[in-house]
């Protein structure tokens, strides 16, 4: 019984060892960083930041800024205008009297 | 200018309408590739700052010699346009440099006189709003220093070391470029429209205002 159990987990070590063994690179392909850091200028295209997002916020910003002031124009004549025409209204009733 | 303003919008807007197809026409730069397309927004919003910073620091000085309210509210409204173009510039920039280089920001000469030249306007609208009497005096000195600094600010990329593209960039791109100069030319006569239409509704504000107090002391006599 006991001769079984020491055979079935010399087995496993032996299958654990030679699975473990499989899954190392080869002597010649160290894991990436391992040996030392190679640098590079540029990185890969699927590693860089996508332009698209930054470009259209440069857009959307200034079509949406020039909105917002243009509305801040238009808002403010429109109170001058409206106080304008109040106080016209005051002094001809004031005139009347 | 009342008379030209319809025609100018119409004209503006069209341009406007046209610029992404002119922009997406152009070719790609290539090492930027798409971000370069910034460009084409980018560098018009400054030219469209250095015609209302000239206004402003014309206006402030002729203010300043002659006393002059018109000139003093266009001196207003060039500074208000200072502030609006720069924030489209500082802004996009940012932009373009997050990709391009990087980095959201980086305090090199050009970037820092830009924002100093943003934050002295900036200065300019609050010292407008919170001074009380004699804030058209101050603010009209502010629009002169202000203005003084643009050609500094201009020429720094060929004066002192940063990382932001050289004037010669710009320059040269006719020859090197055609497509992109005749791209970015039509933009930027589209912002100096733009300019011009804002221009003309912030000082017909102004003339509003004028009259509005006019009217008041009318009133109170």
């Amino acid at each position: 019984m006991i001769r079984r159990r020491l055979g079935a987990a010399l087995a496993s070590i032996v299958w654990l060892g030679v699975s473990a063994l499989a899954q190392t690179p080869p002597p010649g392909q160290a894991p990436p960083g391992q040996e030392g850091f190679v640098p590079i200028t540029q990185l890969p295209p699927a590693q860089q930041l996508p332009a698209a997002p930054y470009l259209i916020a440069a857009y959307a910003f200034i079509w949406v800024a020039l909105l917002a002031y243009l509305f801040s124009i238009w808002r403010r004549l429109g109170r001058v205008e409206q106080e304008m025409r109040s106080l016209e209204q005051r002094s001809r009733k004031g005139g009347a009297r | 200018m009342r008379r030209l303003f319809l025609p100018l919008l119409i004209v503006t807007a069209g341009m406007f309408a046209y610029a992404p197809v002119a922009i997406a026409n152009a070719p790609y730069e290539s090492t930027m590739l798409l971000i370069q397309k910034i460009f084409y927004f980018h560098v018009p919003s400054w030219i469209a700052l250095t015609a209302s910073i000239t206004v402003c620091g014309v206006a402030s000085a002729i203010y300043l010699f002659t006393g002059s309210a018109v000139a003093d509210r266009y001196a207003v409204a060039g500074a208000e346009l200072t502030t609006l173009f720069g924030a489209f510039g500082l802004v996009t920039g940012m932009l373009w440099a997050r990709k391009a280089w990087g980095i959201w920001w980086e305090w090199d000469a050009r970037l820092t006189m830009a924002l100093m030249l943003e934050l002295v306007f900036v200065g300019y609208l609050m010292v407008r709003k919170f001074a009380g009497p004699g804030a058209e005096k101050l603010s009209a000195a502010m629009g002169i220093f202000g203005a003084a600094t643009a050609p500094f600010i201009y020429k720094s990329v060929d004066w002192w070391r940063t990382i932001h593209p050289k004037t010669s960039v710009v320059r040269s791109l006719g020859e090197t470029s055609p497509e992109m100069y005749s791209a970015l030319l039509f933009c930027t006569a589209a912002f100096l429209m733009l300019f011009a239409l804002l221009l003309s509704a912030r000082v017909t504000l102004e003339h509003q205002r004028a009259a509005l107090d006019e009217l008041y002391l009318a009133e109170e006599e």
